[in-house]
């Protein structure tokens, strides 16, 4: 019955795609943590009042989140076409997708990182330093612990966006289910095709705001 | 062993400059529990957090221990930091963290190897009474055992002061009192100094030795507890020691039982320290053949003995009642016959 309803998609291609998704998704994730958490950081710590209270470099990260923010995605893909080339050694398959990804997505998750220092208890804090704690000392075991319900809520918002920007990646030949949907399915008419993309898209993103929910939910113990 | 000079806080802001802490000077003997209570915008907060360098100070110097913690670096002052513990009015615990984690916490920050944390903090759940709770969240746990998480906390790294902003002020009457017992218990065991903010009379009734009043960021009276009880000179002082004992300058409606009658004579006790906890209404009766009738008072127990003062009604033969006044001077309390009320 399936091979009636859907008789140009090929379950091959499907896992082959789904896999790309996956890999894109999950490396960018990564990227996109290590590099949001350290501009969430400098954005927080260089702050009016904070521990590394700098105006200057407050100022300068604040420029490039918010620049680098308002970039459509698209645009951003073609604007880094050099850098990919010259980082990656192609501009074409999933790897050729990553830069652009963590730079997208690391400027929207650093705002959230930033959100989220910010909900942390000052008193904390301020009791942390009077017991004599260093400044690594209060991020490692202050500040990430204490905020880590809200970091991991927002990497699943950004986790969801990576995976439209995956498949919107596919445009340009970056592999995946947006790549299949756009090429085998829009392309050739073939709507099945587009439809069963669609489908294993959404059923990924559930399972990530599902895992997301999970984590976040077992870790806040407030 | 703590010796303040001359501190000040200026803060400038866009509209004024506040002075929160003007010019301050106190010295904290080892082993005492000192208070500073003020009403709120006092500058009790900003004077405590002045002493462990939370807030720098615009001008003075703080020594602990002939540490001149106002003159350390900033790595100096993080190793200084570790000897004097601090409680929050909010307890500030880790919601991440158990209760042992919470006490494990400053020890992880000196640097102590697992194995000893762990005999440091089963003790310090011990002595603060949280046997049983290691392993609870604080979001688990009341306001009370919050704070003796706190205290159990901030005793990790052996402190040789430990400061208290407020650390009751968030507490119910009767947590409010089992938190200060247990202060005075650490006090007694450990023989440390405590500083103790607090805008409650009875914080400072119950466990203080001597106190500070703080006013608009200045010290208006300072000394035994006991004294600024019984002789309070300024006017913050009077208006705290009157929120405890409403009944004193009443006295009008002794007005009717004071008479010519010289086989009754109405009289002032006025207990001060350590008599007070005698029996001596019932000693007075046994010893002597006279008939007392209490007529109104109010005493209080503070760390050095209780005060107060205690009108009664004597009846008797004229010389015995001149006899029991004299018995009654005579074991520490002052007696002042009243004759009439003006
Ligand atoms: N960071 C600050 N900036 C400006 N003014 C402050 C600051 N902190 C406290 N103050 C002012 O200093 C005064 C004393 O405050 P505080 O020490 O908190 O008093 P208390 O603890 O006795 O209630 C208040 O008038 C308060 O507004
Ligand atoms: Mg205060």
């Amino acid at each position: 019955m399936l091979r009636e309803w859907f008789p140009n998609v090929n379950m091959e291609d499907m896992w082959t795609a789904t896999y790309e998704t996956l890999y894109m998704t999950i490396i960018s994730v990564i990227g996109t943590l290590i590099l949001g958490i350290i501009l969430g950081l400098l954005l927080f710590l260089t702050e009016k009042n904070n521990l590394w209270q700098n105006r200057f470099l407050n100022s300068i990260t604040a420029a490039v989140v918010n620049i680098f923010r308002a970039i459509p995605f698209i645009i951003l893909i073609l604007l880094l076409f050099p850098f990919t080339d010259f980082l990656m050694g192609t501009i074409r398959g999933p790897n050729a997708a990553l830069p652009a990804l963590i730079i997208g997505a690391a400027p929207f998750y650093a705002r959230l990182v930033e959100i989220a220092f910010k909900e942390v208890d000052k008193g904390v804090i301020e009791a942390a330093k009077s017991m004599g704690a260093k400044t690594h000392t209060i991020i490692f075991k202050v500040l990430l612990p204490e905020s880590m319900p809200a970091l991991i809520s927002g990497l699943t918002v950004t986790a969801i966006a990576l995976i439209s920007y995956t498949a919107m990646a596919g445009v340009i030949g970056a592999g995946g289910l947006g790549d299949l949907a756009y090429m085998k399915g829009f392309q050739r008419r073939d709507n099945d095709v587009v439809f069963a993309c669609t489908v294993f898209i959404v059923v990924i993103v559930f399972i990530f705001q599902f895992i997301g929910d999970a984590l976040s939910r077992k870790l806040d113990k407030r | 062993m703590i010796s303040i000079k001359g501190l000040s806080k200026l803060y400038k802001t866009k509209h004024q400059d506040v002075k929160a802490v003007d010019n301050v000077s106190l010295d904290i003997k080892k082993g005492e529990i000192y208070g500073v209570i003020g009403y709120s915008g006092a500058g009790k907060s900003t004077f405590i957090r002045l002493i462990n360098r939370l807030e720098e100070p615009s001008n003075g110097e703080v020594l602990i221990n002939d540490t001149n913690i106002t003159g350390l670096s900033v790595g100096k002052l993080r190793k200084e930091r570790q000897k004097i513990g601090m409680i929050f009015q909010h307890f500030n615990l880790l919601w991440s963290r158990t209760v042992y984690d919470n006490i494990a916490f400053p020890l992880e920050i000196a640097g102590v190897p697992s194995r000893e944390r762990r005999d440091t903090v089963l003790e310090l759940i011990e002595l603060v009474g949280l046997k049983g709770r290691e392993q609870a969240y604080p979001s688990q746990l009341s306001g009370g055992q919050k704070q003796r998480v706190g205290i159990a906390r901030a005793l990790a790294n052996d402190p040789d002061v430990l400061l208290c902003d407020e650390a009751t002020s968030a507490l119910d009457p009767e947590t409010t009192d089992d938190i200060l017992d247990l202060l005075v218990s650490i006090n007694e065991k450990l023989n440390l100094t405590i500083i103790m903010i607090t805008h409650e009379m009875h914080v400072i009734q119950k466990i203080c030795h001597r106190v500070a009043v703080m006013d608009q960021g200045k010290v208006v009276e300072h000394g035994d507890v006991l004294d600024v009880f019984v002789k309070p000179q300024s006017k913050t002082a009077k208006r705290f020691v009157q929120q405890l004992s409403p009944l004193e300058h009443k006295q009008d409606t002794l007005h009717r039982f004071i008479t010519k009658d010289e086989n009754s004579e109405v009289v002032k006790l006025h207990f001060i320290g350590n008599d007070a906890k005698r029996a001596l209404i019932t000693d007075v009766i046994k010893r002597f053949d006279i008939e007392v009738n209490i007529l109104q008072g109010s005493i209080s127990p503070t760390q050095e003995g209780a005060y107060g003062t205690l009108y009664v009604e004597l009846k008797g033969a004229a010389n015995t009642i001149q006899e029991t006044t004299q018995y009654i001077r005579t074991s520490g309390v002052e007696v002042e016959v009243i004759r009439d009320v003006t």
